[in-house]
């Protein structure tokens, strides 16, 4: 293994400073002289016609200053492919889910704001609404878009091997329906804006955006300015998790045109009630989930049909139905695989991309029924798992999937083992698995995710490094972090490559006005793509220095290095000099030297196959394998979890305590999505709009995380490097239901298992004496 | 809240890190306005506006409020510490620097109010044990961590954060 100075040490984020004595500033924090509030009136009703809206009372009010609504966006529109370019910045005609924005207005104080808004009327001609998709695919149900037949938003068949020649030659086929929860991201900071038309035809906005070149694409495209004159400055982020932050919301978009027809800035924060009914959430899926195993539980075939809410809009859906698919064949070998998916417009909230994207519902469907098909067989769920998993290719060999997705480095099975063997596995029969009314179950999972997501159009990060006269380093990519810690991990890659300590590095918040393009924070690409890009720009800044000292020690380059703050000669390391004296040398040598370094990223350019779901969907694969511990109280139907363990294969960890911390963290939001979280609809209203009563994991909640390395050295990522987090957002949902029904006997395949569940569950039991839950 | 037209405005004195106020507040104005909006206090954060989340935690009179559930005039004559009144100039209040050492924040939108209720329970207890901590920032929504590191955090400054 190489040594390294800087990578897999365990170092402070590079924005801790900043962030624990409040000086970092978010979205809401920004305010400019003469600046309005911007708020938005929205449907009260789930699916509607828009008859008729009447601002006269709004614009009359003391302080408000414009009003605008959908008709103003002169027929814009906007989607994730140009073939579902379906929703518009405020509704025109017809409302397609309740608290869909119908109209904005910017005023003195955000009181005023909204007061206006309660004095704008609008008659509306309620529609009948559908809000479960089993029941918006049928003939006959109401139509939420017109242009498409029986509500269907995106449909794959793929079709891999031969899935029904191997059912007929299958020794246990099951059938199985699950469905997963209506689960949110749950960041702490609502979506904000602050934007400033100026009237010279220029847009700047500091934005919540964790990833800001699509606002930057949607506002130069609906206000029909160039992107050379859209700036998105990129405030500090208070998570994202994909979805809602990832793309461009009414609140944006009414900002700007205010600031348009007033001349002044306008400041929009959502409230986090109107961010819980309308986040872009993630999709609630059924899957129909259909396996097929020989005798000695070998995997013969997979067959999901999936069925998900897909709520008004688009948005980015086709993606999220692509990733619930062409992942099944990881991390076990299955030969033959079939996969019907349809994403299904209801009149609920946009369904759309979340940490975990995709992979989450598919995969929890195949644990559980591939542990319950051990049940049935006898044999040990480490067992199936380790006579399933993909083997590590050798160094240099590569491991393709039935779907032509490519493995060059697969820890599956080590990270299994290292579970099993680890206490909280290998101990769970030494402890009383009964203590009064509460029963203890262990459960374990072995999952799988990507990193590097691919897309369709634009693909690569790129990054520039500048060496300062003085010796310090500005890195400067577009790639945002949101949370996860992206700058402190392409910080250290810089400081690794060009041999220098890692405070001399000082990297740059994404301002589209100097920062190069970059697609953006989600897919867990950051650290792979963004990362490459770094480790290039760095290479080729430090090989102009490498130039410049040669020419002052008269060597050849190849004869010099950098290490830890100085340069040397290797023949001769008495000729040494600090880094700060060679980047003068270097930046002095020559009329107008310049030391600038760029780089842009090469891995994963082949864009996805969505129709034929053949090929990568990632860069590369991340592997993680989970115990959990839960008590299930046998009365009640409380939960409680008390320890997980978790395996990752991440490749090399390049920042230990940022990786670490994105695991549990991760871990912690699947804990969420399994036991505690859902939306409670009601025809399209969400009965359960705050934190109170949407309730998330606080503190109290959650387990002792042991947390085990797996460590593979991919060739498709900086230094070996692949994705940290997503994996354990996967990993958690499987342990902990397997672990529930270790306690109860019970196979819950509908989440989240509630405590109401559970004693549905237990009584159903006790009533038929039938071992699975409704 | 509303403003409401013609409600008398009210002349509130406080302390806020140490320097003292005097300012004229709407009637309905929360402690969280003034801090943001009146005195440009921007690292307390607003995420629910419904006292649920934790992120505008302040310290009044040595406890723990939520700011946003606090009328400014109720904080008349009242001592407050908000997360800029922590660090001794450049040095870093010990609890500070435990969550920066120890990896006990990533988007950092939750952290001033979980060091805001960190610093007071460790006012309170100088040695609190796991359950005390996780007690101790119960009214704090952490998205990110899952709150492992900012226990891991807490009990690391327990050892340094005493007499400040």
């Amino acid at each position: 293994m190489a040594e390294f100075s800087v990578i897999g040490e365990r170092v402070p984020r590079v924005d801790a400073r900043e962030k624990v004595t409040g000086e970092a500033r978010y979205a809401a924090d920004y305010s400019l002289p003469g600046m309005l509030w911007c708020k938005l009136l929205r449907s009260p009703y789930p699916h509607a016609r828009v008859l008729n809206i009447d601002t006269s009372r709004a614009e009359k009010l003391n302080g408000v200053k414009a009003v605008c609504t959908g008709k103003d966006f002169g027929g814009w529109t906007w989607g994730w492919m140009s073939s579902t370019r379906d929703e518009s910045p405020l509704a025109v005609d017809k409302v397609r889910y309740m608290a869909e924005a119908v109209a904005g207005v910017a005023a003195t104080s955000e009181d005023i704001a909204e007061e206006a808004c309660d004095l704008i009327k609008v008659d509306y001609e309620e529609l009948p609404g559908v809000f479960e998709p089993e029941e918006a695919m049928k003939e006959g149900s109401p139509s939420v878009h017109d242009y498409v037949k029986n509500n269907i938003s995106v449909e794959y068949h793929w079709d891999f091997g031969n899935v029904e020649k191997a059912f007929s030659e299958s020794y246990i086929v099951r059938e199985d329906r699950f469905r997963t929860s209506r689960a949110t991201h749950g960041y702490v900071e609502p979506p904000a804006t602050l934007a400033y038309y100026d009237p010279s035809g220029y847009i700047t906005v500091w934005a919540a955006k964790q990833s800001p070149y699509f606002h930057y694409r949607h506002l130069s495209a609906c206000f029909k300015l160039p992107l050379s004159r859209v700036r998105v400055i990129q405030p500090f982020i208070g998570g994202g998790f994909g979805g809602t932050k990832n793309d461009s919301l009414g609140g944006d978009f009414c900002s700007v045109l205010l600031s348009k027809i007033t001349g002044r800035p306008v400041k929009y924060v959502e409230s986090m009630e109107e961010e819980l009914v309308t986040s872009r959430r993630r999709h609630s899926m059924i899957v129909y989930s259909k396996m097929g195993v020989n005798k000695d539980g070998i995997l013969m075939a997979i067959h999901h049909r999936v069925i998900a809410d897909g709520g008004g809009y688009t948005a980015i859906g086709p993606l999220s139905l692509y990733l619930a698919g062409f992942a099944t064949t990881l991390p076990y070998r299955l030969p033959n695989f079939k996969y019907d998916a349809y994403r299904v417009f209801t009149n609920n909230p946009i369904g759309a991309a979340m940490r975990g994207h995709g992979v989450t519902h598919t995969r929890f469907a195949a644990e559980i029924q591939m542990e319950m098909i051990a049940e049935e067989l006898g044999i040990d769920p480490v067992e199936i798992r380790m006579r399933n998993a993909i083997d590590n290719p050798e160094p240099g060999a590569v491991y393709e999937t039935i779907n032509k997705v490519l493995v060059k480095t697969c820890g599956i099975k080590e990270a299994i083992q290292r579970v099993a063997d680890a206490p909280l596995w290998r101990d769970r029969n030494k402890v009383p698995n009964k203590d009064g009314d509460i029963s203890w179950g262990v459960g374990l999972s072995g999952t799988s995710y990507l990193g590097g997501a691919r897309q369709m159009g634009h693909q690569a990060c790129a990054a520039i490094i500048r060496i300062c006269e003085d010796g310090a380093v500005n890195l400067i990519t577009g790639a945002t972090d949101c949370g996860q810690g992206s700058d402190t991990v392409l910080c250290m890659i810089a400081a690794e490559e060009l041999g220098v300590r890692l405070g001399a590095i000082d990297i740059k918040r994404v301002d589209t006005a100097y920062t190069p393009v970059d697609p953006g924070s989600y897919g867990s690409r950051v650290t792979i793509l963004a990362g490459q890009a770094t480790q290039k720009a760095a290479r080729q800044a430090k090989k102009q220095l490498l130039e410049a000292a040669a020419r002052n020690w008269q060597v050849t380059p190849e004869d010099v290095e950098i290490r830890h703050g100085r340069a040397f000669v290797l023949s001769d390391p008495e000729k040494s000099m600090p880094f700060d004296r060679l980047a003068r040398i270097a930046c002095y040598s020559g009329t107008g030297a310049v030391i600038l370094g760029t780089g842009y990223s090469t891995y994963g350019i082949e864009p996805l196959d969505l129709v034929n779901g053949i090929g990568n969907g990632g860069t590369s694969y991340s592997y993680t394998a989970q115990s959990a511990r839960v008590g299930v109280d046998m009365e009640t139907g409380k939960i409680i979890t008390t320890d997980f363990t978790i395996a990752s294969d991440c490749g090399r960890l390049l920042s230990p305590l940022t990786a670490e911390g994105q695991i549990e963290g991760a871990s912690i939001q699947g804990l969420g999505q399994t036991i505690y979280e859902d939306f409670i609809m009601d025809s399209g209203k969400t009965l359960n709009p705050t934190f109170l009563d949407y309730k998330m994991p606080l503190s109290m909640d959650v387990p002792a995380i042991k947390l085990i390395d797996v460590v593979t050295d991919d060739p498709d990522g900086p230094f070996g490097a692949k994705e940290a987090s997503e994996g354990s957002i996967v990993s958690a949902p499987p342990a902990v239901v397997s672990a529930i029904h270790d306690a109860t006997g019970v196979w819950f395949k509908e989440l989240p298992v509630t405590p109401e569940r559970v004693v549905q569950a237990l009584k159903n039991r006790k009533n038929k004496g039938a071992s699975a839950a409704p | 809240m509303r403003e409401t037209e013609g409600s008398p405005i009210k002349q509130v004195r406080l302390t806020v890190n140490g320097k003292a106020y005097g300012l004229d507040v709407q009637p309905g104005k929360t402690l969280l306005e003034l801090i943001r909006e009146d005195l440009g206090l921007t690292g307390t954060k607003e995420g629910c506006g419904l006292g649920e989340c934790g992120a505008c935690t302040v310290i009044m009179d040595g406890k723990t409020v939520n700011s946003c559930l606090v009328l400014a005039a109720e904080a008349d004559g009242k001592q407050i510490t908000t997360i800029e009144g922590l660090a001794d100039g450049d040095r870093l209040h010990p609890v500070q620097q435990a969550f920066i050492d120890h990896g006990g924040l990533q988007c950092g939108f939750c952290t001033p109010g979980m060091i805001m209720s960190a610093k007071a329970l460790l006012d309170e207890n100088q040695n609190p044990s796991d359950e005390e901590i996780r007690k101790g920032i119960s009214g704090n929504l952490c998205r990110c961590t899952g709150y492992t590191k900012i226990i891991e955090s807490i009990k690391a400054a327990a050892g340094n954060a005493g007499g400040r």
